[in-house]
C-alpha cells in the first residue's frame, strides 16, 4: 500500500514523531510505499541538524535522515511553520537575511501543497500527533 | 500535477481545539486555504473547543490579555474558497452553552452519530 505521513509534534516533547518513525520504518520493511513524510507544527523541529540529545539516548533528526537515505524517503518540511520556529535552509536563510541555517540532510523544505497533494496521491494519509 | 486534476477526494479537515491557546487551529486554516487550489471535496468538521473557533466576537487584544492576530474573520472567507461544508458538534456546543446564533458563519449541527457516519465517508482526514 502506499501511504503518506503526517508528522504534527516536535521530537522528545511528544511520542508523535517516534511512533511516525517506527510506523514508516515498518512500512518500509514490510514492503510498503512511503509517497512522503510531512512535517508540520512543531513537527518541523524533527528536521533541525542542530539537535544534541544525550548520547544514551535515541537521534530522532539522525534517524529520520539515515531512513531517508536507506530509502530514498521524501521528507518535507512545510516552509510557513517552518519560518516560524526558526528552520531555514540554505535558500531560505539567504532569502530572509538570516546568517545561519539548520536544516538536516534529508529533509527538504517547501509549500502545504505537498500535504495536500500526499492526501490525494497516497492510499492512506497516517497523521501522527496530538 | 496534471494527474492529481482527475482526482477528487473527500477531504476532512477536524479541529478539536481552541483558536489561541495552542497554533493548532491557525495553521489547520492554513492547510485549508491553501488545500483549497487543489478543487478537492472539503468539509470541516468543529468538536471539543474547537467550537470556539467559530464565536462571535474574539477579542484578541492585548488589552484583553491575549496579544495576538484574531484570524476568526477567515472563517467567513472559506465560502469564496467554495469550502461550504461546515460541521459542528451537538454535544461540544451544549457543553459550553453555544447555540448557532454565537457563530460567525453558517454551520450544520451533527449529533455524535451523523458526525460519525459523515467521518466514515472520507477519503482524507486530517486532525488537527
Amino acid at each position: 500500500m502506499k501511504f503518506g505521513i503526517l508528522v504534527n509534534e516536535g521530537p522528545y516533547q511528544h511520542q508523535a514523531s517516534d511512533s511516525a518513525y517506527q510506523f514508516t520504518k515498518a512500512a518500509l520493511e514490510k514492503g510498503h510505499e512511503i509517497f512522503r513524510v510531512f512535517f508540520y507544527h512543531d513537527g518541523v523541529n524533527n528536521a533541525t541538524r542542530l539537535t544534541v540529545p544525550p548520547r544514551d539516548d535515541r537521534n530522532i533528526v539522525d534517524r529520520w535522515s539515515e531512513l531517508a537515505k536507506e530509502h530514498n524517503l521524501d521528507l518535507v518540511v512545510c516552509i510557513a511553520a517552518a519560518q516560524r520556529r526558526g528552520l531555514l535552509d540554505e535558500n531560505e536563510a539567504k532569502r530572509q537575511g538570516k546568517d545561519a541555517n539548520n536544516i538536516a540532510e534529508g529533509f527538504r523544505i517547501s509549500g502545504l501543497g505537498q500535504l495536500i497533494e500526499a492526501g490525494i496521491q497516497s492510499e492512506r494519509l497516517v497523521v501522527f500527533g496530538d | 500535477m496534471e494527474e492529481d486534476e482527475e482526482i477528487i477526494k473527500k477531504f476532512l479537515y477536524v479541529n478539536r481545539k481552541a483558536p489561541y491557546g495552542t497554533v493548532y487551529a491557525l495553521e489547520s486554516l492554513e492547510v485549508v486555504l491553501i488545500g483549497a487550489a487543489f478543487d478537492q471535496d472539503v468539509s470541516l468538521a468543529f468538536i471539543d473547543d474547537g467550537v470556539y473557533q467559530l464565536k462571535k466576537d474574539q477579542n484578541t487584544s492585548v488589552d484583553a490579555g491575549a496579544g495576538m492576530k484574531n484570524f476568526s474573520k477567515t472563517y467567513r472567507a472559506l465560502e469564496a474558497y467554495d469550502v461550504e461544508k461546515l460541521y459542528v458538534d451537538k454535544k461540544s456546543m451544549d457543553e459550553r452553552g453555544l447555540s448557532v446564533d454565537d457563530l460567525l458563519v453558517d454551520v450544520e449541527i451533527l449529533d455524535e452519530a451523523k458526525m460519525a457516519e459523515m467521518m466514515g465517508q472520507q477519503d482524507v482526514v486530517l486532525s488537527f
